[in-house]
């Protein structure tokens, strides 16, 4: 009978307790914008760190660029302006120093979201706490907080690749003149802007997760017992 | 017969928290049986395990030992879902900080209980306005928290409470924030919904307002159930302590 009864309720629990896709998106979307200066900050980190990826990536697209030309002078002028080139070579890849500056700016910027997520999270306790005691499982609570970091993310991300992009690209024009941009690849420049978006996005998300396990898993009391 | 009446029964429940090297036993051993549709007041003063036992009503909290039962569902044995329906559908909280969502207007606080429970949007919405209005905030519902005044936050919570006509509402010092007179109208208003809809309310609190409207007061001290009074015994010391004044 009370077996019945729990098996019953277990059916109607998988029916009745639901947050739709449509009004998580909506949810978190009202406390990004309800908090819009914090998400700003938050994305800024985001942004410095994706627009340094995506710079060093189209700076060397537009060597390449300027390098399939197989113009001799352009070439001279790489040299001259300091790109390593190897004697008879089409392409380049970025230097190993410039990837470890990137992985170290990424780096810091993912600690960077970690330390302002966890601190979102604490200041949200008492928000997460009372939604738990309204109902929510503890998916929606992590959802809405990835939904929330994955739209933060590829929001900073693009503005961050988009600014890499042109500021390298003024760059190349500045220093090499019209040939700079002229020859560049659209493709190769498409590849690392989106690269570098992709990057960026998961680069939010990879910094939201901890504390987004953190806010799912606390017990509602415990979010209740905080001190205003 | 009697067994169903009840809605909540707890049994030998005590809890013990630990604080930094010491253990403290802040519930020693609780039996309570609450009927349904009766306003329950648990009164004592602070620290005396009041806010634990509530907590452990509302399955908020797990007690060390000891069962709580709700409708004859021992809670201790229902998983992270069937906690969370609990929540959702058979229990509404209404809390001393109001805890209403800041970022959400009043309207889409009463509404979110029902989205959980698989309300559809146009039918939350229309009862979400419907329970504003019981509440008398019926033309403040797109309003923010931060508009409106500490009586009218609790207000919204009440309505919110209610969303999924729940059996029982828990209000842990609901007028704790508020001043008397904002405080004596959540009062009256818990005591008419309990009335009119049949809700058990079960409230935490040390504001002797809330005496009058009690059916039953549990006094609770030192994590012990000092006395369990009805009504008609309340009257009388009701009555003493009016006429010292």
């Amino acid at each position: 009978m009370a077996q019945n009864r729990a098996e019953d309720r277990s059916k109607q629990v998988d029916r009745l307790v639901v947050l739709p896709f449509k009004k998580s998106l909506e949810i978190s979307l009202k406390s990004l914008r309800a908090r819009f200066y914090r998400s700003l900050i938050t994305t800024l980190s985001l942004v410095l760190a994706v627009s340094f990826l995506s710079f060093v990536r189209v700076e060397t697209d537009v060597a390449n660029g300027m390098l399939s030309t197989g113009d001799p002078v352009i070439r001279q002028k790489l040299v001259r302006a300091g790109y390593d080139i190897p004697p008879e070579a089409r392409s380049m890849g970025s230097s190993p120093k410039q990837r470890w500056i990137v992985i170290l700016s990424l780096l810091v910027c993912v600690v960077g979201i970690v330390n302002a997520q966890l601190m979102a999270v604490t200041e949200r306790f008492r928000e997460i706490g009372t939604m738990k005691c309204l109902g929510a499982l503890d998916r929606f609570i992590l959802r809405l907080f990835l939904l929330e970091s994955g739209m933060q993310g590829l929001a900073g991300a693009t503005a961050g690749a988009l600014a890499g992009a042109v500021f390298a690209l003024l760059n190349g024009l500045l220093r090499f003149g019209a040939t700079a941009v002229t020859s560049v690849s659209l493709a190769d420049l498409l590849t690392s802007v989106g690269f570098a978006i992709a990057v960026g996005c998961l680069l939010s998300l990879i910094g939201v997760l901890y504390p987004a396990i953190l806010a799912a898993r606390m017990q509602p009391v415990e979010a209740m017992r905080v001190e205003q | 017969m009697n067994q169903a009446a009840n809605i909540v029964r707890v049994t030998g429940v005590t809890k013990t928290f630990r604080l930094g090297k010491v253990d403290v036993q802040a519930l020693k051993g609780i039996d309570l049986e609450i009927q349904r549709g009766n306003y329950i007041s648990i009164m004592g003063p602070s620290g005396s395990g009041k806010s634990t036992l509530f907590n452990m009503i509302g399955g908020l909290d797990k007690p060390t030992t000891g069962k709580v039962f709700i409708d004859e569902v021992d809670i201790a044995q229902l998983d992270a879902y069937e906690l969370a329906w609990l929540r959702c559908r058979k229990i509404g909280y209404i809390f001393q900080t109001f805890n209403i969502i800041q970022v959400m207007t009043a309207l889409e606080n009463v509404t979110l209980p029902m989205i959980f429970a698989g309300v559809s949007n146009d039918a939350a919405v229309e009862k979400g306005i419907q329970l504003l209005d019981l509440v008398g905030l019926g033309d403040r519902f797109q309003h923010k928290p931060s508009e409106l005044s500490g009586g009218q936050q609790q207000r919204v919570a009440i309505a919110r409470a209610l969303a999924n006509d729940p059996a029982i509402i828990l209000a842990d010092e609901p007028t704790g924030n508020l001043d008397l007179s904002t405080g004596e109208e959540v009062i009256s208003l818990l005591k008419k919904l309990s009335r009119e809809r049949g809700v058990t309310v079960i409230s935490a609190t040390h504001d002797f307002k809330m005496l009058n409207v009690s059916d039953q007061v549990v006094w609770i001290r030192d994590g012990l159930i000092d006395k369990i009074e009805s009504r008609e015994e309340l009257s009388i010391s009701v009555g003493e302590i009016g006429s010292k004044d």
